[in-house]
């Protein structure tokens, strides 16, 4: 490990989290693989995730509802039906009690929404300026249904790839607000459960995998996916969703939609993309931007854009976090 | 302003192939960091004939950087460092921006100089100036800002490096041997095309002023191809630059810097090529406050990214290229930022 | 180098800022450089500072020559 001490690109969610998890958890723990989740006896999945957020508040949510919806997503990705969450909070002394009651109450709609119930959980309190407010950590368990197996194995060429929606909103949302950009308006974060989404992908389709499109965006994702399986993929870039405000601060700092955070988004990859699925998809409050953007082949190692121009631009796996760049 | 036309696959294809009967071996530089990243993005290098051959120049303000300019950087203790994002990762000769901070240093990336003076109203704030002519006016307005607040704790380190001494650079060395300049849009945008009559008239070559859009920048090829007998600059990027460029923001440049050397990464110091903060202003000047010296270090004497920038051999050429040196563990200027020609080789063209 | 962006002027506000319109979303931005833009101008925008203006009529102008060279049918423009 270069340097050996953490550097904010471990926890980028791109090569150098994967090297980290690789070298230091993986090893010990004798883990079978880099996933999420883990599913016990083909029938209890479980899961766990920390949430620290700055800002805590945001367009489109805050740091409650992520802290649910991630979980629950990270649940779903396996096929699972979410069940019983876990919650520890770490809270700085000086934390205002009020915003600590915001973050449960939404904590609390959103678990609605998403069909899972919180059962217990913990809470410490750190010294002033020991953490960033608060810090939340949600486990997850869920029950997988009989005969339901997304393994990224079952990958084949010939599949085709399916996002519900625009990209990177999550990421924009929390730039724009971090970095004080001032767009007006201010770009939402895309942060919901997806159990649904993945339903309607289940009964109108053979699903062969799904993964929430969270830190590294879908490039991080698709790059995982040849990696496990030595398959290429081929994004269309003219099929892409994007929305205007999202090119726009990509365009500002120099940043790749295909590389940013989505709070709201699978990748799935799908044996057939029919009618039948785009419909039921769009016609859902979470995939009304549903796109086939590319698809699984031999043709190409690696992953790659097709550009409106024709021309084949390589998608590499990042090392870290995307830079704002000034050039 | 819809780009829609500038990315229109009929007209970009017709221009191309009025491009692929021009049958002579030529090189065309393109100076630019930002055209490197536009030609690697729209995938133009593979869309161009073979003997049309596309090199990278020294265009890209962070590669160009010093890693002893890091290497100060994180000498300062107990005060805001604030930059630009893509430089918190540029290696000094031990350490990057990133590692310091990890270790406790504050820094903090800006999109616009004026946030740094904006943090230095907290704490005492040094702003990282490194640019071409289209940054340096934001920043030498922050600093006349900075003067009417009276605001003792913000400076501005100054690196900023100017294009046209740094392609004279390149001409004078006979081993650089290109038949046209693509040139920078949004620098010319600043100091127009009158800037670059220097190059036809003592080096007997030409160039393009080109945008960023895909048609802009095989329109400029097959400019600079109509004109390889008639050395002359040519303006494509007319709907933005003109011949004097824009008075106002140089005015402001003049107002707050004077000439001065500067240091390339990987090219060493050119004469003329940088600027120094003027006296009236020398209490906004990070080398003063703090005693900074710049020198040119260079890390790894295999990496050959001094002759990658004078586009004498190309990134793949590099015995460290994608074995030793990559985006992850960049050795050299040109792998640092992403734009650099090498990152760009290593992520578009390997 | 030098990312730039177009955008339209909404209004000039107080300071020699102004707002612009960048295709669906506002930013307020210096125009200290551009003394003379009004609203409805386009400028390139890089780092919160508007560089130049862009003309419009310039940009059509070199598409449609294109066009007509290539035989094409001319469209409409509006950039």
């Amino acid at each position: 490990m270069k340097n050996d001490i953490i550097t904010l690109g471990y926890g980028s969610g791109a090569a150098l989290t994967r090297q980290l998890i690789r070298e230091v958890f993986v090893s010990k723990f004798r883990l079978p693989t880099l996933d999420d989740a883990a599913c016990i006896d083909n029938h209890l999945t479980v899961t766990t995730d920390a949430y620290v957020v700055n800002p805590l508040f945001f367009p489109g949510g805050d740091i409650g509802k992520l802290s649910i919806t991630g979980t629950v997503n990270d649940l779903s990705m396996n096929g699972s039906v979410p069940a019983y969450l876990v919650a520890s909070f770490i809270l700085e002394e000086g934390f205002s009690i009020n915003l600590l009651k915001r973050i449960v109450d939404s904590m609390q709609k959103t678990a609605e929404e998403a069909g899972v119930q919180i059962i217990a959980g913990d809470t410490k309190v750190v010294e002033k300026g020991k953490c960033d407010g608060v810090y939340i950590t949600t486990t997850g368990i869920g029950f997988l249904p009989e005969g339901i197996d997304l393994n990224v194995k079952n990958i084949k060429a010939g599949d085709r790839i399916v996002v519900n929606g625009s990209l990177g909103d999550h990421a924009v949302a929390i730039i724009n607000a971090r970095q004080k950009l001032g767009l007006d308006p201010a770009p939402i974060s895309d942060c919901a459960p997806l159990r649904e989404v993945i339903e309607i992908l289940l009964n109108t389709t053979k699903l062969r995998f799904a993964r929430d499109a969270t830190r590294g965006g879908v490039a991080t994702i698709l790059n995982e996916i040849y990696e496990d399986t030595g398959l290429g993929v081929i994004l269309d870039e003219t099929s892409l969703p994007i929305k205007d405000s999202t090119t726009v601060l990509c365009g500002l700092l120099g940043l790749d939609p295909l590389y940013l955070a989505n709070e709201g988004k699978l990748v799935a990859v799908v044996s057939e993309a029919n009618d039948d699925m785009l419909i039921q998809l769009k016609a859902h409050r979470y995939g009304q931007d549903s796109a086939i953007i590319g698809e699984v082949t031999k043709d190409v190692n690696g992953v790659y854009l097709r550009t409106a121009l024709g021309s084949l631009r390589p998608l590499l796996m990042l090392a870290s976090d995307p830079l704002p760049r000034i050039c | 302003m819809n780009l829609k036309y500038y990315r229109a696959p009929d007209l970009i294809k017709r221009v191309l192939k009025e491009i692929h009967e021009y049958r002579q071996p030529v090189t065309f530089m393109e100076v630019c960091g930002s055209h490197t990243m536009a030609i690697g993005h729209w995938g133009l290098r593979k869309l161009l004939p073979e003997n049309i051959r596309l090199i990278s120049g020294p265009g890209c303000p962070v590669c160009v950087t010093p890693a002893s300019v890091i290497d100060e950087l994180i000498k300062l203790k107990d005060i805001t460092i604030a930059t630009f994002g893509d430089l918190i990762r540029v290696p000094g000769s031990d350490q990057t921006l990133e590692h310091a901070r990890a270790l406790g240093a504050d820094i903090r990336t800006v999109y616009s100089p004026l946030e740094a003076l904006e943090l230095s109203q907290k704490r005492e704030t040094v702003f990282v100036g490194i640019g071409f002519e289209t940054t340096i006016p934001g920043i030498a307005y922050t600093i006349l800002e900075a003067g009417r607040q009276n605001q003792d704790n913000f400076s501005v380190l100054p690196l900023f490096k100017l294009i046209p001494p740094a392609l004279n650079a390149l001409l004078i060395d006979d081993e650089v041997e290109i038949d046209g300049f693509i040139l920078p849009g949004h620098v010319s945008a600043v100091i127009g095309t009158q800037a670059y009559d220097f190059i036809p008239q003592k080096f007997g070559i030409g160039g393009v002023v080109t945008g960023f859009e895909p048609l802009d920048i095989v329109l400029g090829i097959k400019k600079m191809i109509e004109q390889i007998n008639k050395p002359q600059i040519i303006n494509e990027y007319s709907r933005i630059v003109t011949t004097e460029g824009n008075m106002a923001a140089k005015a402001t440049i003049s107002e707050v810097f004077s000439i001065g050397n500067a240091v390339w990464r990987g090219l060493g110091e050119i004469p003329d090529s940088g600027l120094d903060i003027r006296t009236e202003y020398s209490q906004f000047d990070a080398l003063r406050k703090y005693d900074i010296q710049i020198t040119n270090i260079e890390g790894n004497t295999a990496c050959r990214c001094s002759s990658v920038l004078k586009g004498k051999i190309m990134p793949f050429d590099c015995p460290l290229f994608a074995e030793i040196c990559t985006p992850n563990n960049p050795v050299g200027p040109c792998m640092v930022s992403s734009e650099g020609s090498c990152a760009a080789y290593y992520k578009y063209e390997k | 180098m030098c990312l730039a962006i177009p955008g339209r002027v909404v209004r000039r506000t107080d300071n020699n800022m102004g707002l612009v319109d960048l295709g669906g979303v506002t930013k307020e931005i210096s125009l200290i450089f551009l003394p003379d833009v009004v609203a409805g101008d386009w400028i390139i925008l890089h780092t919160g500072f508007a560089l130049e203006r862009i003309s419009e009529e310039d940009a059509m102008e070199t598409i449609s020559l294109l066009q007509e060279a290539f035989g094409q049918e001319k469209t409409c423009l509006s950039l």
